[in-house]
């Protein structure tokens, strides 16, 4: 196999020699060789399959523009990592890379067909073609699209690798080391300010390690990048984060960097991270992120072999690659003379330079001519050949009055290409800055900022290299020492050197394939196509053709598209706009971004004291908030209905032990306790005695309930609040916003001891009993411990809160012990129970045992739109306060109608029907949508002890319609229903105070 | 993420805090004697400000207290960071960054 390598140069480490396989081919480069270089070394120049068309795709930059040069890399099942940029992926010994998109193979790819067929595919024809008829899109589009979408594999095991986060504060930024960033970086450093500089590639100095021979401060670039980086190091306030990419631009001078730390070793050693996402909070920022350069729009410019003129230079300046043997240059700006003579220098053939300008002049070009190179100007490119690489370029001449006429055609295996750069302002643009155009550098440039940022060097239109690193230096110092003040914009003397848009071409650009997005395979046809249909704004023409869609962000098709798009509707490009430049710049791993939040990491988990024990009595768990709550306790064989029918009928014959630690629990204390409870509370906390407890009822301000739980005063100016599983943060917010916004006057501290309690229910005829002997100083008879009675004491030797409340409509008790007993405690009770049939039993049954008696879940029962009397709980309202929350909504006439929905029973007529929860209810049967619908089912169960479905539901006007049949519609039929009170058991509440 | 300067703690990142709408919307004294009108005002009308917008946040991760703020909803820049009960500043320049 021939080489493409020189004999000498670059930066590459010609003593270390790595073996490398593409597509299970073997190959050898050099330490210090990306995938890419590597591969041109070996005279691969084709690496892909597109997007659209599975045209035969190459190389096309030297870095992280590159649209086209997608690879996979595989390690393993789990790392397997698809398209990475080759021109980005660093080799490493027994590296695995493959192409993408094709099938069977790279040089022979069924996908082809989609070229012949492209007149029928241009842009948008899936919004027109996929429309009718509308049952195949189920069955037969999506699925074929999924199939066709997307490039590149997932990996088929989960990652294993570790990501890393970091939090890092300094006071300057700087992105990008290139000559400009280094200057700045230094400057800042020297001004004693603490520096951060980072930057994508696995070297510092961006374009110098391209152009290591020019002349800085007196001496050669290599030396000078060596010195500055040498001066940094050695700086303990500055961090250097090489192959480091700041990827998006966040308010406050927040600034995402994700570092690659693993993927350029072989074997990384196992305590590092793969990557890692710094967020750095930068006082100042300094972006030095350089220029991009742009491609040229000409039929066929997308064949293996046809690059960038800059990217070819890279290849043998850094690299020691020459990209083939018989070049043809398009030259759309001067560099591109550069590029040709720095090849031919290395003894590539340049057969010819087509330079499509019309009056273009510049020092390479000179240059070029005075080495003999063969340039012809007004020249264009009318098309290529060639299958999997170029084989030769169609000129076109083009005349005084803009006709082309067909030229020569030449062969070569290599066309560079250069139409001027473009300044990467991507970091800037995300910073909501605004972009100005400039004329007279034809490009968008940084204009007012919205953060403290500035720009300096080629990504503000400063491209020549000592006046680069002067305003480098001027940034870096001016950052260190905050000067808010913008620095004026110098412009190079150079005016625009370029080409914006397309070459001029023979035929219609719907009649030709010239490429303007590689990665999504935009054509010129499909811009016109879209101005056509009548898209005027540049983000419209961008969704509806996808250009600058993919992951590439367009970074070297934009601007061309803007331009082309401009041209056809006459107008300037500052007058069509420029798309919205949004992070990631580069792609970022979904590991990084997750970094330890994954797992068991991934979300905290909030566990009760007694977890365990449920855990090892067999307990399925259910979410509930934050919390696993053990659901039910299923014996062998039982199923879920089975285990809880069981449960209910041992609470409502013998007792139950239930775990209640998740209720929130607030204190409230001090002087005013009492005045903030009123007010907060719909109830009356006046009159209610030490030791005695209240059920609780709390609304939002718009009237509707927002919490409920008991609530016990426990000393003259201190309450124990306890509210809903879910709703413990939400009320404590609450009530700290009115106590520090609205009444500041009150003296109250409100301190959450949800954690604190363990909190063991048990419930049942034979409760008494079971807990009777264990407690020291509490008499539970029913004199002494009444229903919502409160008492403290101790039990099993450890202090004792017991509340006598009941949530089932039996016999209960609530004993809340310090958390760290509460396994202790459960264990001791569940034991004396035994011999009295305790059963433990979960939320499942509780939520069963609650709506036999009518007991609302707030978030099931009520929706946020249900007031106090709606679900029977007026009572609780104290009627003679003058403020509470909620008050003045429920005085509104629309909150006292009597057609608001109500809480009711339903009973089906069938006993063996369990409606569903949410199912909607009307009151005629037979009817056919739209219907009129009057209510839903919030909650329905099964009731053991009953025998029969039961559910609640709200109404419209529902007590009044006790007796009435309603009807349930479901997709079988109406189910008929009747309305009942909503207490079904027992409902004089006798068991209560047994 | 923003940077807020909670007025007890300093400078904290936006993941301590919670927003907590608009400022300066005080709470009827006398509730049941305003209007309909008035009530339904207090419970939902609010500026929806484009430009420097008075608001509540919390430094629910940190000293749990509230405060306003005057932020510029166009560009995000906090102006002034203040206690609850102090009156609104006059909007100056941004604050200035770390």
């Amino acid at each position: 196999m021939k080489s493409f390598r020189t004999a000498s140069g670059g930066l590459i480490d010609r003593a270390r020699r790595l073996q490398f396989t593409f597509d299970g081919k073997l190959f050898h480069g050099f330490a210090g060789d990306t995938l890419a270089s590597a591969l041109l070394a070996n005279g691969v120049h084709l690496l892909g399959r597109s997007f659209k068309y599975h045209r035969p795709r190459g190389i096309l930059t030297a870095g992280s523009a590159e649209p086209n040069a997608l690879v996979a890399v595989w390690r393993d099942a789990a790392r397997y990592t698809p398209n990475l940029r080759a021109t980005q992926v660093e080799l490493y010994e027994g590296l695995q890379a493959e192409s993408q998109n094709r099938w069977p193979t790279l040089a022979c790819d069924v996908g082809t067909v989609n070229g012949l067929i492209a007149p029928f595919i241009p842009a948008g024809f899936y919004y027109k073609t996929f429309m009718w008829p509308r049952r195949f899109w189920k069955s037969l589009y999506e699925p074929l699209i999924r199939a066709r979408a997307g490039l590149g594999r997932a990996p088929t095991a989960a990652d294993p690798d570790r990501y890393a986060s970091r939090y890092a504060h300094c006071d300057v930024l700087v992105v990008g080391a290139g000559p400009a960033g280094l200057a700045a970086a230094r400057a800042a450093a020297r001004a004693g300010a603490r520096v951060i500089l980072c930057d994508e590639q696995p070297q510092f100095g961006g374009s110098l390690l391209t152009d290591a021979q020019a002349l800085i401060e007196a001496r050669p670039a290599g030396v000078w990048v060596h010195e500055t980086l040498a001066a940094l190091e050695q700086n303990a306030r500055v961090t250097l984060l090489p192959r480091s990419t700041a990827f998006g631009y966040f308010p406050h001078n927040l600034v995402g960097v994700n570092q690659k730390l693993a993927d350029h070793l072989t074997l990384a050693p196992p305590h590092l991270p793969r990557e890692r996402l710094w967020q750095v909070r930068a006082r100042e920022v300094v972006l030095a992120t350089g220029a991009l350069e742009r491609p040229l729009v000409f039929p066929g410019n997308d064949r293996p072999g046809i690059m960038l003129a800059g990217a070819a230079r890279v290849y043998l300046q850094r690299y020691g690659v020459r990209c083939g043997s018989r070049a043809v240059i398009v030259a759309g700006c001067d560099a591109a003379y550069q590029a040709a003579l720095d090849l031919h220098a290395a003894g590539v053939a340049i057969v010819a330079i087509a330079d499509p300008r019309t009056s273009a002049d510049g020092p390479w070009r000179q240059a070029a001519r005075q080495a003999g190179l063969p340039s012809q100007e007004r020249t264009t490119v009318l098309g290529t050949r060639g299958r999997l690489r170029v084989s030769a370029v169609r000129l076109g001449r083009i005349d005084a009055n803009g006709t082309v006429s067909p030229g020569a055609t030449v062969s070569c295996d290599l066309v560079l290409m250069s139409g001027g750069l473009t300044p990467s302002v991507h970091l800037f643009s995300q910073s909501r800055g605004r972009l100005l155009w400039d004329d007279t550098l034809q490009a968008f440039v940084p204009g007012a900022g919205a953060e403290r940022e500035r720009s300096a060097g080629a990504c503000r239109g400063i491209y020549a290299l000592a006046a680069a690193i002067e305003d480098g230096a001027a940034a870096g110092r001016a950052a260190a020492e905050v000067q808010r003040a913008a620095l004026p914009m110098q412009h190079t003397t150079e005016a625009a050197d370029g080409i914006l848009g397309a070459l001029p071409a023979r035929k219609q650009p719907s009649a030709q394939k010239a490429f303007v997005d590689w990665q999504n395979d935009v054509t010129t046809g499909d811009l016109a196509l879209a101005t056509r249909e009548g898209f005027r704004s540049i983000e419209h023409v961008k969704r509806y053709t996808t250009t600058g869609m993919a992951t590439d962000q367009g970074k070297t098709s934009n601007l061309n598209a803007l331009a082309i798009v401009s041209a056809s509707l006459g107008k300037t490009i500052p007058e069509v706009g420029v798309t919205t430049f949004r992070m990631p710049y580069t792609p970022v791993s979904f590991g990084s971004m997750a970094s330890r939040a994954r797992g068991d990491l991934f979300d905290p988990v909030r566990k009760t004291p007694m977890h365990e024990w449920a855990q090892e009595h067999g307990a399925v768990f259910e979410n509930v908030a934050l919390w696993k709550r053990a659901r039910y306790f299923p014996r062998a064989g039982e199923d879920m209905q089975r285990a809880v029918a069981r449960e209910c009928l041992a609470v409502r014959s013998h007792c139950g032990i239930f775990d209640a630690s998740t209720l929130g629990k607030i204190e409230v204390v001090g002087r005013d306790a009492v005045t903030f409870m009123n007010r907060m509370y719909v109830n009356s906390w006046t009159k209610l005695a030490v030791g005695r407890t209240r059920y609780g009822l709390l609304l939002r301000e718009d009237g509707f309930i927002l919490d409920d739980g008991v609530v016990a005063r426990t000393a003259a100016e201190r309450f124990h609040v306890t509210t809903t599983t879910g709703g413990a943060a939400g009320v404590l917010a609450l009530m700290e916003d009115y106590l520090q916004t609205e009444w500041s006057d009150l003296s109250v501290w409100l301190t959450s001891t949800t954690e604190q309690w363990a909190v063991i229910a048990v419930q049942g005829p034979a409760a008494r009993k079971v807990l009777q002997p264990l407690i020291e100083d509490i008499d539970l008879a029913p004199d002494a411990l009444p229903h919502m009675a409160v008492a403290r004491g101790r039990i099993c030797g450890v202090p004792l809160t017991l509340f006598r409340v009941s949530f089932t409509g039996e016999l209960g008790f609530e004993v809340n012990v310090p958390a760290d007993f509460g396994r202790a405690v459960w264990e001791a009770i569940y034991a004396a129970g035994q011999p009295h049939g305790m059963t433990a039993y979960g939320t499942e049954t509780m939520h069963v045992l609650r709506a036999e008696k009518g007991y609302i879940i707030v978030g099931q029962d009520t929706d946020g739109t249900v007031t106090p009397d709606d679900v029977g709980l007026g009572w609780a309202i104290g009627q003679t306060k003058p403020d509470f929350v909620g008050m003045r909504s429920l005085a509104r006439p629309a909150m006292r109608t009597a057609q608001r929905k109500q809480l009711v029973g339903l009973s089906s007529v069938d006993p063996q029907i369990v409606l569903e929860e949410g199912a909607q209810i009307i009151d005629t049967p037979g009817q056919h949508p739209p219907m009129r619908l009057i209510g839903h089912v919030s909650s329905s169960y099964r009731s053991a002890v009953l025998g029969r479905s039961i559910a609640l539901a709200l109404i419209a006007g529902g007590r009044a319609r006790l007796g009435q049949t309603l009807y349930v519609p479901m997709p079988h039929g109406d189910v008929p229903v009747q309305v009942v009170p909503p207490v079904f058991y027992d409902p004089k509440g006798e068991r209560l105070h047994g | 993420m923003l940077l807020i300067e909670c007025p007890y703690c300093g400078k904290r990142p936006e993941l301590e805090f919670v927003y907590g709408g608009e400022a300066h919307i005080a709470r009827p004294a006398a509730q049941m004697e305003v209007t309909p009108g008035q009530w339904a005002a207090y419970l939902y009308a609010r500026s929806n400000e484009r430009g420097v917008h008075a608001e509540r946040w919390r430094h629910t991760r940190g000293c749990a207290r509230f405060f306003n703020a005057l932020r510029d909803t166009t560009t995000d820049q906090f102006l002034a960071t203040y206690k609850i009960g102090a009156a609104r500043p006059p909007a100056g320049p941004a604050q200035e960054s770390p």
